[in-house]
């Protein structure tokens, strides 16, 4: 097998910056760059990450740790400062389901959107549109405008296309929430079965009895560094150590 | 599974190239701003055409006839109409551009796709809103004995290009350098209000030229939206007059050659200076 993702010594900081406004970074420089303009921090630091195809790794932290962060590194929403990252075939990321949903278009219009700009051609979304619908459960809603679904129907909408989106990889960010009971389960089953289909998987979710179903490997992050990397039931029981 | 694909770095672009391999996703960008625009009024894109019309009569009556306007300027609301609905495109287009990279922030910041897309999505639906106005245009014209040359409508044709491409080329610009300071959207808006001022759009070349004098009429006249209104006053007012009227000299020859020139300038600097900084857009929008 080949490796899917790799993620080599990347670092990453953030500024703590307060203003968006020119006129206070001409004061801040007047006043002879007093204050804390540019306070920094490390989101990432010197984390190394290597994947191979058709693994499914469990990423585990607090709060904060840079686990979100480090998902959109992968993905290229984010390009490190320092450090490389490699991915190989298409990477969709379930980062935020709906993120380019328009509440005034319909369900019909919203999935044509979004499953372009999460990368399907317009013959892909064609081919897959009448099972993005049956899996959503949305019925005859789909041309209804998405600012009169109940949270739960746009959930299930904006999932149930990021899931026809067909990578290689799927990044997936505390989404396995999403809906009702029922649909919850029926995502959970979905990404099981895209594990087993041999899908490169990199998870987040804070359900820590849930994810050792879906995962072998897990990675522990601890403000931004890379804790422990090994068995899933490992990485769980130093994260609960920890939280005690 | 196949690993005949290379490992590649996510999120590098190809620039504007992109929004043509895109152009799906393109298409989809522009068709949900309009439709969300023109959302619950029962005419709809209609509205486009009934606004310009209903400007087109006012300007007629209240500048040509009432102000006597005619009588400087042969049919002096069309001398008007043509410049305006060029610089109605160019300041839709880029205001809107320059807004959009901040507009869009929730989802760059999100997923990654090809960040060029949301200016050029942003003229292009400018574009769309052009057409009506041109239409309406084009209807005077031809009530005023309009007989345009090949070579006129083909001037017509790169005179809009020149706009379009100078307003992509700021809006790439302006859209990335207002992600770190939002001070520049209201430079955009004084920018807009001076170009109006600043080209031929009211009132006539010649008394810019009797007034600057060769050195500074020459900078007044590199101005790629100014070249852009006279070759429209060459393409849609001029064939519709008894053809006395002194055109710029060396329109064609010399000043479109140079308006295209400094439109591809500043697309190229716009970008440029896009690519320096949309790395680092997810992080500050
Ligand atoms: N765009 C940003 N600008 C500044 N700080 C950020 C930005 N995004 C995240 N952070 C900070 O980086 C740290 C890591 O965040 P994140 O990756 O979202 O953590 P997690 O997903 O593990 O909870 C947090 O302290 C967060 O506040
Ligand atoms: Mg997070």
């Amino acid at each position: 097998m080949a490796t899917a993702i790799e993620v080599s010594n990347i670092s990453k900081q953030f500024v703590l910056r307060h203003t968006r406004s020119l006129k206070e970074a001409l004061v801040w420089l007047l006043r002879g760059r007093k204050g804390d303009l540019s306070q920094k921090f490390y989101a990432l630091n010197d984390v190394s990450l290597t994947v191979e195809q058709g693994e499914s790794v469990a990423l585990l932290g607090f709060n904060g740790s840079g686990k979100s962060t480090l998902l959109k590194h992968i993905s290229g929403v984010m390009t490190p400062d320092s450090g490389s990252v490699l991915t190989r075939g298409r990477v969709a990321g379930l980062i935020e389901v709906g993120a380019g949903f328009h509440h005034d278009l319909t369900g019909r219009d919203n999935v044509y959107l979004n499953g372009a700009i999460l990368g399907m051609s317009e013959q892909q979304i064609k081919e897959r549109f009448d099972s993005i619908v049956e899996f959503s459960e949305i019925g005859e809603f789909i041309d209804t405008e998405v600012k009169f679904y109940s949270s739960g129907m746009y959930l299930r909408l904006a999932f149930s296309v990021a899931v026809h989106t067909d990578p290689e990889v799927f990044l997936v960010d505390e989404i396995l929430a999403v809906g009702d009971e029922p649909f919850q389960r029926k995502c959970i089953a979905k990404i099981k079965e895209l594990a087993a289909e041999g899908k490169t998987l990199v998870v987040v979710s804070h359900d820590l009895n849930l994810i050792p179903e879906i995962c072998e490997r897990g990675v522990l992050l601890e403000k931004g560094r890379v804790a422990f990397d090994g068995r899933v039931e490992e990485a769980i029981h130093m994260l609960r150590a920890e939280r005690s | 599974m196949s690993t005949s694909q290379q490992l590649v770095r996510p999120g590098v672009g190809s620039g504007l190239a992109d929004t043509i391999r895109a152009r799906f996703l393109l298409k989809l960008l522009v068709r949900k701003e309009l439709k969300v625009r023109y959302r619950g009024s029962v005419l709809g894109l209609l509205w486009s055409y009934v606004k310009p019309g209903v400007q087109f009569i006012v300007f007629y009556l209240a500048l040509g006839v009432f102000l006597g306007l005619n009588k400087g300027t042969e049919n002096y609301a069309v001398y008007l109409f043509s410049g305006i609905i060029l610089i109605n495109f160019f300041t839709e287009a880029l205001g809107n551009a320059a807004r959009s990279i901040v507009g869009n922030g929730s989802l760059i910041k999100k997923i990654y796709l090809p960040r060029e897309l949301f200016p050029v999505a942003s003229v292009w639906v400018s574009g769309v809103h052009f057409f009506p106005q041109l239409l309406v245009l084009i209807v005077a014209c031809v009530f005023s004995g309009w007989h345009p040359s090949l070579l006129q409508l083909a001037a017509a044709v790169a005179g809009f290009v020149v706009v379009a491409l100078l307003a992509t080329g700021l809006g790439l610009f302006f859209g990335a350098v207002n992600v770190y300071f939002r001070d520049f959207e209201n430079i955009v808006d004084l920018l807009l209000m001076v170009v109006t001022w600043a080209s031929p759009v009211l009132y006539v070349w010649t008394m810019v030229r009797n007034t600057l004098g060769a050195g500074f009429f020459a900078v007044y006249q590199a101005n790629p939206i100014t070249i852009a209104v006279e070759i429209f006053h060459y393409a849609f007012w001029y064939p519709t007059t008894s053809g006395t009227a002194e055109l710029p000299p060396q329109l064609m020859t010399l000043w479109l050659p140079v308006g295209l020139v400094v439109s591809l300038i500043v697309t190229v600097i716009g970008q440029f200076t896009f690519r320096r900084l949309e790395g680092r857009f997810a992080q500050e929008l």
